[in-house]
């Protein structure tokens, strides 16, 4: 089966934790915004960061003003009977005039269906459908009009699931990169009692301790050590994942090495693989951070359709130090 | 409590056992142990399959004549062809309980097939179990994660619905699932041509922390907690939440001596030291840790009991 055409332009979706981070990505070129609410709904919980109800609303009107369109993510799974809050953040964010709600439990989806039916649903990546039978599901069921695809899928798969299916694709681009498929680890939960997909929070900064220990720094999570570095070396923080640990005679990155996701020069094979929006991690990012990534990746996207090549290296600089990696859009990451 | 008696569940098995390791140890089950349903089919790794796929309908059938229900397991992650095809021919399987272990299995199954759910799907709320309630669920293992607070909710909720609430009360816990295999990686080795290296560790390889501490286990694409939970302290309450079924995921030792321990608990006829120095006598290689609905995880995670 050949890959089908790009269905329209590729939509650049960028992060937002803050206000102020939002009219920065509006003015630097994102097509969407996502963010989410100052609670336990979203998938980054983190202090200091997230809207209240006005200013999603305020910020909802600056993005309309521009053009630029915004997806409301009530994407962690609702607390058992708690489950009043996740339906009042999708009511919510209908009332404030998001184009978009990103959802990721099926009960809180069937809700929006029924309740909701007018306000778009595109399903988050923590629901981790994976292939054309499951997001068929989605769609026949619920209506989904997009899935954002779980970081686990290679190029090639990414193009056989968009010829069987009816609904929109986004993929991660940028950012930070889970190994295991989005919200189905409860790595962190067994760490630090707080979990993604119940809190919204992975590896907490809450629970990080940094210990000096004789020439070592030892990197803390909870109760464990993620990694230990000599002083003076730049210690990295401890996302579970990206530990060291020793596994039978193997001591080192047993999941994976503290990479972070750089697809940027995968753009056009992605483009012709079918994907309609291309997405950026990173709502717990710096302003400065969200202005540089979004301006690059928007020229890479325009450099794309206008048919010149895209700078190599161009978004690299942009890991801020670390080393990249094009995942599992290349098969023998696994 | 004869009426209310919870159900003891069995399986299914996580880890890459030989197939002759496998077929005695079911036979073994089907024989001998004191559970009410066995789960068989592979959950990890599509690749593991082919080895005992010609050998699981004689297995079926000696679970039954012993009396066990059994109950066919689709697998956790599925991206592959095959892998598709696989789970829409465990779909359409007569005679045998069905459990859906993401959603795929979903846009396959008539809507009039009945199924189980199990702990890797994410079902956290009352809306989740009520949909798949109306679609046909009639059992459904909550996530691991979950405090005892949600599971007590759920446990209301399932009881009001008439679905079984089951909590995963013995075993490694599952907590995470990848496209990417450690057990090949920490090998030097991808996925497609992993040479099956996870088959050398059957209750799955330990993941130290750099001192020394016991933290998770790995087997294959799979991340496990390196302790082995036992839910006994809580039996009481868990059955007063009405919660119906407790499963015991095998782990490398004598499961019809856990099988055992676990029925007498919660049968009330000893306590949860006894029941514990039972299942250490069952040969259990892990340590033995609580489960995280007990309320003092993760202080004690991964470390013995005192």
């Amino acid at each position: 089966m050949n890959a089908p055409l790009a269905k329209t332009r590729p939509e650049l979706v960028c992060p937002a934790g803050t206000p102020a981070a939002f009219r920065t990505a509006v003015e630097a070129g994102a097509d969407a915004i996502y963010c989410g609410f100052r609670d336990e709904t979203n998938a980054r919980n983190f202090p200091g960061l997230n809207f209240d109800r006005s200013e999603l609303a305020q910020s909802i009107r600056f993005a309309h003003d521009h053009g630029t369109k915004v997806l409301v993510a009530i994407n962690t799974f609702p607390r058992a009977g708690a489950t009043a809050l996740w339906h009042k953040a999708v009511a919510d964010a209908e009332d404030a005039g998001a184009d978009a709600v990103i959802l990721a439990d099926l009960g809180l989806v069937a809700h929006a269906a029924v309740k909701h039916p007018n306000l778009r649903r595109h399903l988050s990546v923590q629901a981790a459908a994976s292939n054309p039978d499951a997001i068929r599901f989605w769609v026949e069921t619920f209506g989904i009009r997009r899935v954002v695809l779980p970081r686990i899928l290679s190029v090639a798969e990414i193009a056989a699931i968009n010829a069987e299916i009816t609904c929109e694709t986004e993929v991660f681009v940028f950012g930070g990169l889970c190994v295991m498929a989005e919200g189905r680890c409860s790595l962190s939960s067994h760490a630090t009692g707080k979990s993604p997909n119940m809190q919204g929070v992975c590896s907490p900064p809450s629970h990080v301790v940094y210990k000096e220990e004789g020439d070592d720094l030892v990197a803390k999570l909870g109760a464990y050590t993620i990694d230990r570095t000599p002083k003076g070396v730049a210690a990295p923080y401890p996302t579970l994942c990206k530990g060291r640990f020793t596994a039978g005679t193997y001591q080192g990155h047993v999941f994976e090495d503290p990479v972070s996701l750089d697809a940027a020069m995968l753009i056009p094979p992605l483009v012709d693989a079918g994907v309609t929006a291309f997405k950026i991690e990173g709502r717990q990012r710096s302003r400065a951070y969200t202005q540089a990534v979004v301006a690059a990746f928007r020229k890479a996207v325009d450099d794309h359709l206008a048919g010149r090549p895209i700078a190599a290296d161009m978004t690299r600089r942009l890991a801020e130090g670390q080393t990249t990696t094009a995942g599992a859009y290349k098969k023998t990451w696994r | 409590m004869s009426e209310t008696r919870p159900a003891l569940v069995l399986g299914p098995l996580l880890f890459n056992w030989p197939v002759d390791k496998w077929a005695d140890f079911l036979a073994r089950i089907a024989d001998e142990a004191d559970v009410d349903r066995v789960h068989v089919g592979e959950v990890v790794c599509s690749k593991r399959e082919p080895f005992y796929a010609d050998r699981l309908p004689e297995v079926i059938e000696r679970l039954q004549r012993g009396g066990k229900t059994v109950v066919v397991d689709t697998l956790a992650l599925v991206t592959l062809k095959r892998e598709r095809a696989l789970v829409a021919d465990l779909a359409g399987l007569d005679g045998v309980e069905i459990e859906i272990n993401d959603f795929t299995p979903l846009a396959s199954l008539p809507a009039d097939r009945r199924f189980a759910v199990s702990p890797l799907v994410n079902v956290y709320d009352e809306g989740t179990l009520g949909w798949l309630a109306a679609r046909g669920a009639w059992s459904v293992c909550l996530p691991p994660e979950l405090p005892f607070a949600s599971i007590a909710t759920m446990a209301a909720a399932g009881t009001a619905l008439g679905v079984e609430t089951q909590i995963f009360a013995f075993g490694r816990l599952p907590l995470a699932i990848s496209g990417r295999c450690y057990h090949a990686r920490i090998q030097g080795l991808a996925k497609d041509s992993c040479r099956y290296v996870c088959a050398e560790d059957p209750d799955g390889l330990d993941v130290d922390t750099l001192d020394g501490e016991a933290f998770l286990a790995i087997n294959g694409v799979q991340t496990l907690s390196q302790s082995c939970v036992a839910a006994l302290d809580e039996a009481e309450r868990l059955i007063a939440a009405g919660v119906g079924a407790f499963r015991l995921s095998p782990q490398d030792c004598d499961m019809v001596a856990v099988a055992a321990a676990f029925r007498a608990r919660l049968a009330g006829t000893i306590d949860g030291t006894e029941a514990r120095a039972a299942i250490v006598a069952a040969g259990l290689k892990p340590p033995l840790g609580v489960p995280m609905m007990s309320g003092s995880w993760p202080a004690t995670a991964g470390a013995p009991r005192a």
